[in-house]
């Protein structure tokens, strides 16, 4: 038995270890229940739930590009309903912590989708998505506007029972201010990064190769613009940190524990390597136990600069 | 559904750019369904970073093989694979064909590297008594893809080969032969051949599948990168790895 500990806490939530599955590359963790253990793992954050449906983009939604992907799934979700009727209930079957994100177009939509979710015992956090970039309404324009993540942030905390983080959007020039302003309004943690927006053209026709025209970079591309958020955020605020942004290894997951994350999330790499999140976890503990450190949670904001 | 490290077995050149890569993976051949796919990690480096989706092309004993085209950086990786080397592949995805059914004459339509998926279910279309007739089209006789074809006529855009003009018509010019058989169409190609099959299909009630593609990321659902319109539902769109790729041809609107 490892006397390695793995455990951390997001604020109030404790997880088993800091491995999470970021929202939108997993689903409803069915699908890639068939590859890893969610026993195992830290967590898993659903796929954008909005009040109703949303049926999402047409295609082309991916492409790929130099070390990364572009993405315009446009949130494509069954819903707060659905989402409660039919997904809950396999979730829910697991030792894992389950992540609810939520996608709105306006607050009151915000506050409603977590009023519905939040009764149900299963669910151990929220995090508020107010940086996608690829819907026309909500999305990018709350993440750019201070004022109305904090308003966001203030009105979901009122209603929420649960913890509630807010995932903040790296398309912006100063990212701690974001992450002070949902302090501020009462977030339990940050989550850094969401997709860079991005374009690609083909040459031959002149169109963009996403239907959408600009779509989310993510993938190793981005890891270096992640990391340096998540830097700027520990050493401006005083806000728990999720590290997001092309983690491909459990080297890299390890970096952004250094650069300042208690947590981190799994994204892009889950559609190449499925069972990663599970594959990490031994590889972990030999780091920490290779670096003499005995709980994994020392590790976060460890940088020497 | 298995990642597995599969060996490379062997690489031939069946055609112009037209490559057969042979992988030893038992659980994966002895899972497989003919239309299923599978999603390869081509290098170990994030060029290419995405899994590459590839048709499977045929089944021996315990191992799979998939045909390609190389036309890009995956492809190209692939063509130059050695007997030995491993690769890294999940599978079988999707749903596959259906291979029963009330018909006697399955009347296969390829277009071009859309041949893919045909000589694994021809081979098991036959092992049910069923009838083979194959239609296949390219753009020259470069792109004509015969391969473990049976009873096969081609169509060239530029009569290179075979019929001039484009699989479609070559199908309706056969028609009246075989419309009093009682027959079902299993089609692969580009959405543009396919688009027409459809029209075909709907204009003499024909019933058919069809075997799409997309671009993808993940080749299992979590995704969601390979929507297709429904057909039945305008406010459903459906996923060409795990709905797909085969299709009713009614079932889905093409882009």
């Amino acid at each position: 038995m490892s006397e390695v500990d793995l455990s951390v806490s997001i604020g109030p939530l404790k997880l088993r270890n800091p491995i999470l599955l970021a929202s939108g590359t997993v689903g409803y963790g069915n699908e890639i229940a068939e590859f890893v253990d969610l026993n195992k793992i830290g967590g898993i954050v659903t796929k954008s739930l909005s009040l109703k449906p949303r049926k999402g983009n047409s295609p082309q939604r991916v492409v790929e590009t130099p070390s990364g992907m572009l993405n315009a799934i446009g949130l494509a979700n069954v819903g707060v309903e659905e989402f409660l009727k039919t997904k809950i209930p396999f979730l829910q079957k697991f030792d894992t912590a389950i992540i609810c994100n939520i996608a709105a177009s306006t607050v009151e939509e915000y506050v409603e989708c977590t009023k519905l979710l939040t009764s149900e015992a299963s669910i151990s956090a929220f995090e508020i998505n107010v940086s996608c970039p690829n819907v026309k309404e909500g999305g990018l324009e709350f993440g750019n506007d201070k004022k109305a993540v904090a308003r966001i942030t203030e009105e979901v905390k009122k209603v929420s029972t649960k913890p509630v983080f807010i995932k903040l959007s790296p398309n912006v020039s100063r990212i701690f201010e974001f992450a002070l302003a949902a302090k501020e309004a009462g977030a339990d943690a940050v989550s850094a990064i969401n997709t860079l927006v991005g374009t690609a053209f083909d040459i031959t026709t002149r169109k963009p190769k996403i239907k959408n025209i600009t779509g989310g970079l993510s993938g190793p591309a981005i890891k270096p613009v992640a990391l340096a958020k998540v830097l700027e955020i520990k050493r401006n605020v005083d806000i728990p940190i999720i590290g997001i942004g092309g983690i491909f290894s459990w080297k890299d997951a390890i970096e952004f524990m250094i650069a300042g994350a208690s947590a981190f999330q799994l994204g892009t790499v889950n559609f190449i390597h499925p069972n990663i999140s599970e594959t990490m976890i031994n590889e972990l503990i030999l780091y920490c136990e290779k670096m003499k450190i005995t709980s994994i949670k020392d590790l976060t904001g460890s940088y020497i600069l | 559904m298995f990642l597995e490290n599969a060996t490379v077995e062997s690489v031939t050149q069946i055609g112009t750019n037209v490559f057969l890569l042979k992988l030893l993976s038992e659980k994966i051949a002895n899972q497989a369904k003919p239309g299923q796919f599978v999603n390869i990690k081509v290098s170990d480096s994030n060029f290419p970073l995405l899994r590459r989706p590839f048709s499977i092309c045929n089944i021996e004993s315990n191992s799979f093989s998939i045909m390609f085209v190389t036309i890009g950086g995956g492809t190209h990786v692939l063509q130059n694979k050695q007997p030995g080397e491993i690769l890294d592949v999940m599978g079988p995805l999707g749903n596959g064909f259906s291979l029963n059914g009330e018909y006697d004459k399955a009347v296969i339509v390829a277009g071009g590297i859309g041949a893919a998926p045909f000589p694994y279910l021809i081979k098991e279309l036959v092992k049910n008594g069923k009838e083979i007739l194959c239609l296949t089209g390219g753009r020259t006789k470069n792109d004509c893809i015969t391969y473990e074809m049976q009873n096969v006529s081609t169509a060239t855009d530029d009569g290179s080969l075979g019929f001039k003009g484009n699989v479609i018509e070559l199908l309706a010019s056969k028609f009246n032969e075989i419309k009093n058989d009682k027959i079902k169409i299993f089609g692969c190609g580009p959405n543009v051949m396919l688009k027409a099959l459809q029209q075909f299909c709907k204009t003499n009630e024909v019933e058919a599948e069809i075997s799409t593609e997309s671009s993808m990321a993940c080749g299992f659902g979590i995704c969601q990168g390979c929507p297709v319109q429904s057909a039945t539902d305008e406010n459903k769109f459906l996923l060409v790895c795990k709905d797909g790729p085969v299709f009713n041809v009614k079932d889905v609107i093409l882009p």
